[in-house]
């Protein structure tokens, strides 16, 4: 480009201005603009530094997860630096007085070392674990919190798989972890896994070999674990949390219904400064948090249990919580084994432990696709479902839970049955059948909680609050006065979406030629079951009339009595 | 395909609009908004103390001492690197979300969304481009190109597998025999006891009482670690004294005990957990993974719980000097199924 060679001397450039206020990055020079000028960071940070968030405090849950995600990875990097993932045998001669002289595998005496002998190392191994047990613990309420507010509906699908995806490994990942340090608890589990590769169909041996390098327990797979946890998983997790991020900036953040939010806006703050504090500063509380637990309270002492022997083993085994859905499967499921000539097939073994995994996992994912099927809801929601306006996904949410629950409880029937003093044997008979029965009653006694939840919205939009006074008539009769409700809840209450019913079209025209978008009577059948429980909210009418007519308890008490509308007059002034 | 449905939201009460921002005490009182900055830099002021207090405990507190109070009673220098460091990182988490809450502006803003999607005139634009690329590859044209390249591709998954296949052995029928479906048991192999390696004597042993044992020759091993753990792993059993007159000795089996005196795979058949909880008086034995429950009384068939198979027995004798020996290997493959396992010749209840 062609540069002047002269300015004249009345440009409006060479007229001295002075800068109102003082802005910190005036011209955006120093630091900034070195960087400005190679990766434009002024374009970068343009747009995207007030990017507005919702406030909610649901919304945490996830930054719960990314937090201690992070934490994970700073404190296992301290780990790594003084575990050894070996199964060389070796004699403890460390500080631990109990395990002096006992032979031990590498892995477990470098823990132990970590644990007594390193500075500062038995407090990074317990917030590393509690870290590892929020991650999942965050995860799995973020997802509820997802799933229960229809956060996962268009356009967020991919954003919904990518975070069972996540879910998925942070179990493997956990599991992978606290079968390292090769005590007698880790290398119990182990020997489940072992059993459990073993027992899939046809090729469960050559895995079993592969895996183990060999029979079981053998040399190699404390290494081989050790990759996965530090090095395979974690890529592929922070991979992961990184797409995920990246979705959520790109939608924009989902927000709760109420006064002037759209499906067409988000409200909030702004990132800086107000989420890069929040946000920021609840890192430093979810790792103080973990810190202090693992300051105050002990997990996984490893000492205790001693190394691993394939022959000892202590009552009451039990993986870490976020397995005991696997474990309790494990434990109820029936002995089925099939023996076809020279072969055998474990079904017991298989299908609740690789099968109820499958089945959780597949079943989350295509929830999405099977929503949008019945519902054929093709539109995008940026707006968040109040989980009683979506009744029959709620109670299915809630039936979920319940089949998970039964499975975990069932993980520790026998410390049920120790604690309870009752009969083992009837309380794995019991737990058989509740894994069936209990979700189906959970999930109708959720749906009439919805559909009275609903009633109740309604009531408070038509008649308002119930005032707490009672009033009695002259001629003697009682009833509460109720208060109108503010109009930004009145708002919130009724907003939400309504589903047409479907009516089954012909699968021919008039011409006898086949229609293809067709609803079929069997889809229009579930549509109508899956929105039955969504009630029909109060119109403006029924607003205006229920008002206008005072509130409904006065008529129970004095229909006579006609009352004056200045109730509604209040509710519409407001500020 | 389904069809398109329209969702409705009709709003029979009027959006009243983002509600009005509400000042907060620090807003409009300078003496509260002093109060929060200071509550702010107190929570920063701090910090540095706590971290310094952090590296005097790392330096001088030595590692025996300890603390002890309201039940805890903890390592004296995990307990205050970890309480400095801790409240130290959490008041710096504290500090900024008053910072937030008390003091930056907290007016709500409104920012438009965007469709997800593109409109038409770009993916017009991004088809046009995508068609101009794929003229000028010439693949259209050339479809020997696209579909060698189909294959090439995934061809390469081959040697990517394929080299995984050394991970470990090859379990073909060889290497079962002399792995999985083997232990060190032989004829003449004295039962010891577990950890001490004793010889045990019949006649030591009293009704109900139950042994964990191995085999003499586990510790020929005591110089290979790996080989001692996969041969424990199988061949670790259990023995018990039971009164022959309550129990179900089977006709092929009378010469596998010795006066009720059992021997039993210790390795449980569902998914080879050891199992060790002995219930006297009913002869059952319980595992402690997942509570399979086996008959020692009637050949080790499964009365409950997940495991399908029998316990493998160990047929046993006594030597010359009334010592414990075994009188082969077990007669079939110990621990949890797997596919190419021969159940055929377990134990079932009723056998004789």
């Amino acid at each position: 480009m062609a540069k002047p060679t002269t300015v004249s001397s009345d440009s409006p450039a060479l007229e001295v201005t002075t800068p109102q206020g003082k802005k910190p990055l005036a011209g955006l020079g120093g630091p900034a603009g070195w960087l400005d000028e190679r990766v434009g960071l002024a374009k970068l940070s343009k747009g995207n530094l007030r990017k507005v968030f919702p406030d909610h405090w649901s919304f945490l849950l996830g930054e719960i997860a990314l937090y201690s995600f992070i934490i994970l990875l700073l404190t296992g990097v301290f780990l790594t630096i003084w575990f050894k993932p070996s199964m060389a045998e070796v004699e403890y001669t460390g500080t631990y007085q109990l395990l002096r002289g006992i032979p031990m595998s590498e892995a477990y005496q470098s823990t132990l070392t970590l644990s007594f002998d390193v500075r500062g190392g038995l407090l990074v191994r317990q917030v590393h674990h509690w870290a590892a047990m929020l991650f999942v613990a965050a995860a799995t309420v973020h997802m509820l919190r997802i799933f229960f507010t229809g956060a996962f509906r268009k356009p967020r699908e991919i954003n919904w798989l990518i975070g069972i995806g996540l879910l998925s490994m942070a179990l493997i990942e956990g599991f992978a972890g606290y079968s390292l340090p090769d005590d007698l608890l880790s290398g119990t589990g182990l020997r489940f896994v072992d059993g459990l590769i073993r027992s899939i169909p046809v090729i469960g041996t050559w895995a079993e070999f592969l895996v183990f390098g060999g029979e079981f327990p053998g040399t190699i797979i404390v290494p081989r674990l050790y990759m996965v946890h530090i090095l395979l998983v974690p890529g592929l997790l922070l991979a992961l949390i990184g797409a995920h991020l990246a979705l959520v900036v790109y939608h924009k953040h989902t927000q709760y219904p109420g006064p002037g939010r759209t499906e067409k806006n988000v409200v909030g703050y702004p990132l800086f400064p107000v989420y890069m504090a929040k946000a920021g500063g609840f890192f430093f509380i979810v790792f103080g948090v973990t810190v202090l637990m693992g300051t105050f309270l002990s997990i996984n002492p490893v000492w205790k249990f001693g190394p691993y022997t394939p022959n000892q083993i202590t009552a009451g085994s039990q993986p870490d919580w976020y397995m005991g859905f696997v474990e309790g499967a494990i434990r109820i499921f029936p002995a089925i084994e099939w023996h076809f000539g020279h072969t055998t097939w474990s079904w017991q073994i298989f299908l609740p432990g690789v099968g109820m995994l499958g089945l959780l996992f597949g079943g989350l994912a295509a929830w999405p696709f099977i929503e949008s099927w019945i519902t054929g809801d093709k539109s995008e929601h940026h707006l968040l479902d109040r989980p009683r306006n979506a009744p029959t996904r709620t109670s299915f949410g809630v039936a979920g839970i319940t089949w998970y629950a039964m499975f975990w409880i069932a993980g520790g029937n026998d410390i049920l049955a120790n604690t309870f003093g009752g009969s083992l044997n009837a309380i794995t008979w019991a737990m058989r059948y509740a894994v069936w029965v209990a979700p189906v009653i959970a999930f109708i006694i959720s749906r009439r909680v919805c559909m009275s939840l609903q009633r109740h919205d309604a009531e408070r939009v038509l008649h308002g609050a119930e005032s707490g006074v009672i009033v009695r008539t002259p001629d003697g009769g009682y009833y509460e006065d109720h208060m109108p409700i503010p109009l930004d809840e009145a708002f919130t209450l009724t907003q939400h979406a309504e589903y047409p019913s479907l009516e089954p079209t012909a699968a021919v025209d008039e011409n006898g030629v086949k229609v293809p978008a067709q609803v079929t009577k069997r889809r229009a059948r579930v549509r109508d079951w899956f929105i039955r429980a969504n009630l029909t909210k109060p119109t403006a009418d029924e607003i205006a009339v229920a008002h206008s007519h005072g509130d409904g308890a006065h008529e129970i008490a004095s229909p006579s009595e006609p009352i004056e509308a200045s109730n509604e007059q209040k509710a519409v002034s407001r500020h | 395909m389904s069809q398109e449905v329209e969702v409705t939201r009709t709003h029979p009460v009027p959006d009243p609009g983002i509600p009005e921002h509400v000042e907060r005490w620090a807003d409009v009182d300078p003496e509260e908004s002093r109060r929060a900055e200071r509550q702010v830099a107190a929570c920063f002021g701090a910090v540095p103390l706590l971290a310094l207090g952090f590296v005097v405990v790392y330096f001088f507190v030595p590692r025996t001492w300890s603390v002890q109070f309201a039940g805890l009673n903890a390592q004296a220098q995990n307990f205050w690197l970890g309480l400095l460091g801790g409240v130290a990182i959490l008041l710096v988490g504290i500090g900024a979300i008053q910072w937030a809450r008390l003091i930056m502006g907290d007016h709500e803003i409104s920012e438009e969304r965007h469709d997800a999607g593109s409109d038409s005139d770009t993916r017009e634009a991004a088809l046009d481009e995508v068609h101009e690329g794929i003229t000028q590859s010439d693949l259209p044209r050339r479809k020997l190109i696209g579909n060698t390249l189909k294959i090439a591709l995934p061809s390469l998954a081959l040697p990517a597998l394929i080299t995984l296949l050394d991970m470990g052995p090859w379990p073909g029928p060889g290497l079962r025999a002399a792995t999985i479906e083997k232990t060190i048991w032989t004829e003449g192999v004295h039962l010891v006891t577990d950890v001490t390696y004793k010889r045990i004597k019949a006649t030591d042993m009293v009704v109900g009482e139950l042994v964990n044992a191995a085999p003499e020759n586990i510790q020929d091993l005591n110089s290979d670690p790996a080989a001692k753990a996969s041969a424990t792993a199988k061949a670790a059993i259990i023995i018990v004294r039971m009164d022959p007159s309550t129990i179900k000795i089977p006709q092929s089996r009378k010469d596998w005990q010795v006066d009720g005196i059992l021997c039993y795979s210790k390795i449980c058949t569902h998914v080879g957990c050891p199992i060790s909880l002995w219930e006297q008086q009913t002869h059952h034995l319980l595992c402690p993974c997942h509570q399979s429950t086996f008959d020692l009384g009637n050949s080790g068939v499964v009365v409950f719980g997940p495991a399908a198979r029998s316990l493998p027995q160990l047929p046993i004798t006594t030597d010359a000097q009334g010592f414990l020996v075994a009188r082969s290997d077990f007669t079939v493959p110990v621990g949890p199924s797997y596919f190419e396992r021969d159940s055929t010749h377990d134990y079932k209840d009723g056998d004789n």
